[in-house]
């Protein structure tokens, strides 16, 4: 019976020059139902939705939407159906309140025409009360968490009466206890007959959630299936068609002498008195709840903010660094965690990307030496895999794990002994995430010493040979490779140390 | 520092990526009509402009004339990319142009003739011209300075420089045109080296010199990479503030230059030189497809850019259009290019 979908559409076909984006697409959606939507990056997923909201308008096929046949070309079309998407890259405005953002283009007049600002607040207050979100409506959206302004978007989907709530990686930037909450808003939202597209690279999360399952690779939709009939193993292996061994493979390396120690380290809230030694061959996990400090250790490290007080020795000699330019020179790299704010120069080619960190190495008089940074790019292309027809390509046209491929091909290039990596595989799909863990491995193993921090428990587990866990800007706990669970690590990641 | 290749990263497993060729053939096509379809719009300007006047645009006297008129701006808007590349703007060039006019040209003098205010003491013309060179440099390095160091916006700070360059060029001659300036000095202006015009050696040498500066050095890199995205440039040991400082040093030489071709082809260095100079330098170099997004422009696309406006504002001239309506075309034209460069990056 075909009105048993919400949703259905039918022969979706969307190119872009060059590429067949989505290849003769079917997808139904039952209303009432979680239906997750994987593959690896570029597999298709994300364009899909946005020829369903309308922000792309298909080359070929139909939409119906609770049984009539609908045209949606621009994203109001969609919002007024009853559709509404939470993207991956929040959009909200910084300068403005939580309740401003929510009814932003939507804001309830009073008589004269003019803002109420009060109708406004409570609509906002009584809003966020029923979904279990304490935030304050008045706040300005730039003085949250991220996580907390995920919730206010969250929040903004839902306050469209929408039918259809489209979640595009919601869980990639918020902590455990947070998704639990969203996981629990979700459940709520199935039981009023909302139906959710859940866009997602966490295993764990599809098989708590979801009802239905669909796989995309290159393109094209593999399968549709009940969640309860497949596992793990099945899902990986219908996403990147072929086996995938082991997710997290580090290898026992032999671990040396002491490259880095910090010491008393220091700045504002997030990094109070931290101190640690890093070892030749070791990859040290940082763990901790978003806001623990952990990027802000790596940030203080690499000279970005000017630490407050502490020493950093590189080899056994105190080194002074002021600047990412002095940290380089002290043969320190630093993989950033949002690839597109400090990453990657999207209009740049992705060999200009490449050698971004270098060019001393490769202009030792000013002009560049063109005939070696060929020769180097070459070699890293082919050593790291990066997918792209040449290096004169622009990198934003490279998929989320090939441009992340390309930023470790920068690092290397300045010939790092000390390799910090925020957040390796955030946003990257299953294959190229094992190949960036393989990755990472294979370097401790060369004698290159490596500090990761990430959010997912299983990397930090699987990866570290040993784990520091802070929590509100204190090292709270260290854990070694044999010790470690995930439950010693969130005992910790709570534990303030009281001043 | 060493210099010794790195060991290329050890390789993950896996089978190797397929050789997208049907994606990269249909790229480049799409890459070739960016690169060249700048020239398309020249062509396309030509011929309109070849029709509307009857053929008097293509009149070898009429082409030599637009060559000449469009160095001293070209020059200029190859100073104005490298801003536009890091999502900045100089608004000061105008006035940097008088200001390196009349300075150069007291010093470029002849003394004891009626209406020569400076009389200073005799001195080779190269002094005169390496102090406008100067003048101009100083006026980009402050400029630089105090966007890197205060991070003001250099919208603001060249806005307020325009004025105050202009100022001081007002203040230096009093309000009064510098004139019986020494005919080497004119020679910048009117000269010709083997049949060539000086003011096209000039512009071909910047020309030569920017694509050198961009392509092959370091600094060029660091342009690129702090219009791509600052804070990516700054984590990969990038010194902005430096970059800024030396793009705005740079505007400042070239535009001194332009201001002594300008003042040198009329034999009179005027406080009011180069208004709305800026304006033709930054249409420029957005129609020649530098992009105000940062990260994007190369020096080919600006000198055609800079002919592309010569040849319309000539054009405009032999068909007798009045300078007033010119004044509104030009302000157009820019609208037009930005929108364009808008929809261009939307695509994307």
């Amino acid at each position: 019976m075909a009105d048993e979908y919400l949703l259905e559409m039918k022969g979706i076909r969307k190119t872009f020059p060059g590429v067949v984006a989505l290849d003769n697409v079917d997808l139904e959606v039952r209303p009432g139902t979680v239906h997750a939507l994987m593959g690896e990056n570029g597999a298709g997923k994300s364009t899909l939705m946005k020829v369903l909201i309308g922000m792309y308008a298909e080359d070929a096929g139909t939409i119906t939407f609770e049984g009539q046949d609908v045209k949606i070309r621009d994203t109001k079309t969609g919002l007024g159906l009853g559709i509404s998407m939470i993207h991956q890259e929040l959009a909200p405005v910084p300068e403005m309140t939580v309740s401003e953002n929510i009814y932003l283009g939507r804001e309830p007049k009073n008589r004269w025409g003019l803002v109420s600002r009060r109708v406004m607040d409570a609509m906002t207050r009584d809003l966020l009360r029923e979904w279990g979100i304490t935030i304050d409506p008045k706040a300005q959206l730039k003085s949250l968490s991220v996580a907390q302004q995920q919730m206010v978007e969250i929040a903004k989907a839902i306050s469209y009466d929408a039918r259809l709530i489209i979640m595009d990686e919601p869980t990639s930037a918020i902590t455990e206890r947070e998704v639990a909450h969203l996981h629990e808003m979700i459940r709520k939202l199935t039981e009023r007959n909302v139906a959710i597209i859940y866009i997602t690279h966490k295993m764990d999360e599809v098989f708590k959630i979801s009802d239905y399952v669909t796989i995309f690779r290159d393109g094209q939709l593999i399968k549709t299936l009940p969640a309860a009939e497949l596992d793990r193993d099945k899902l990986i292996t219908l996403m990147v068609g072929r086996e995938l061994t082991q997710m997290f493979p580090k290898e026992e390396a032999p671990i040396g002498e002491v490259v880095l120690e910090v010491r008393g380290l220091r700045r504002g809230p997030l990094v109070k008195d931290v101190s640690f030694q890093l070892r030749r061959g070791e990859i040290l996990g940082l763990a901790g709840l978003m806001g623990a400090g952990r990027t802000e250790v790596l940030e203080t490290i690499f000279g970005i903010h000017k630490a407050e007080s502490g020493e950093i020795l590189v080899h056994g000699k105190p080194v002074k660094i002021t600047s990412p330019a002095d940290a380089i020179r002290a043969d320190l790299a630093l993989l950033t965690e949002d690839r597109k704010a400090t990453g990657i120069m999207g209009v740049l080619s992705v060999r200009d990307n490449m050698i971004a960190a270098a060019l001393p190495k490769y202009s030792p008089k000013w002009l560049l030496q063109r005939a070696r940074i060929k020769t180097d790019t070459e070699a890293q292309r082919a050593a790291l895999r990066v997918k792209t027809p040449h290096l004169d390509q622009l990198i934003q046209n490279l998929s989320g794990g090939n441009q992340q491929k390309a930023l470790i091909a920068r690092w290397m290039l300045t010939l790092p002994d000390i390799l910090m990596i925020d957040e390796p595989t955030r946003g990257i799909d299953v294959g190229a995430k094992s190949e960036i863990h393989r990755l990472m491995s294979k370097l401790a193993g060369q004698g290159k010493a490596i500090i990761m921090v990430s959010s997912e428990m299983p990397e930090v587990l699987g990866m570290s040979d040993r784990i520091l866990v802070m929590c509100e800007g204190d090292v709270t706990g260290e854990l070694s490779r044999a010790e470690a669970t995930q439950e010693k690590i969130m005992q910790l990641d709570t534990t303030a140390v009281s001043v | 520092m060493s210099t010794s290749t790195p060991a290329p990263a050890p390789a993950p497993a896996g089978p190797p990526p397929p050789a997208p060729e049907e994606e990269r053939r249909s790229l480049d096509a799409g890459a070739i009509l960016r690169k060249y379809g700048i020239v398309l719009v020249l062509a396309l300007v030509v011929i309109t402009f070849a029709v509307l006047t009857k053929g008097n645009s293509l009149g070898p006297q009429n082409i030599f004339n637009i060559i000449v008129q469009v160095a001293p701006v070209a020059i200029i808007a190859l100073g104005m990319m490298f801003a536009i590349i890091t999502k900045g703007i100089d608004l000061s060039v105008g006035s940097t142009v008088a200001l390196a006019a009349v300075v150069a040209g007291s010093l470029a003098q002849i003394q004891g003739t009626a209406g020569s205010q400076f009389n200073y003491p005799a001195m080779p013309i190269f002094v005169s011209i390496v102090a406008g060179l100067v003048v101009g440099a100083l006026v980009g390095f402050v400029n630089g300075s105090i966007i890197a160091y205060f991070k003001i916006a250099p919208f603001v700070m060249t806005l307020g420089m325009m004025s105050m360059a202009r100022g001081l060029a007002y203040i230096y001659t009093n309000g009064r045109p510098v004139s019986n300036l020494h005919p080497q000095f004119n020679f910048l202006g009117q000269g010709s080296i083997l049949g060539i015009p000086v003011p096209i050696w000039l512009l071909a040498i910047v020309a030569v010199i920017t694509w050198v500066i961009l392509e092959r050095t370091r600094f060029g890199r660091h342009v690129y990479a702090v219009g791509g995205n600052d804070q990516a440039a700054r984590v990969s040991g990038i010194n902005i503030g430096r970059v800024q400082v030396g793009i705005y040093t740079f505007i400042g030489v070239l535009a001194g230059l332009g201001g002594m071709i300008l003042a040198a082809r009329v034999g009179s260095g005027q406080p009011t030189l180069g208004q709305m100079l800026e304006l033709d330098a930054i249409t420029a170099t957005v129609i020649g497809g530098t992009s105000f997004n940062g990260g994007v422009g190369t020096v080919w696309g600006t000198l055609v850019g800079a002919l592309i406006i010569q040849v319309i504002d000539n054009g405009l001239d032999l068909m007798g259009v009045s300078p007033f309506m010119k004044i509104f075309v030009k302000g157009a034209i820019i609208v037009v290019a930005i929108i364009l460069d808008e929809r261009k990056n939307r695509g994307r």
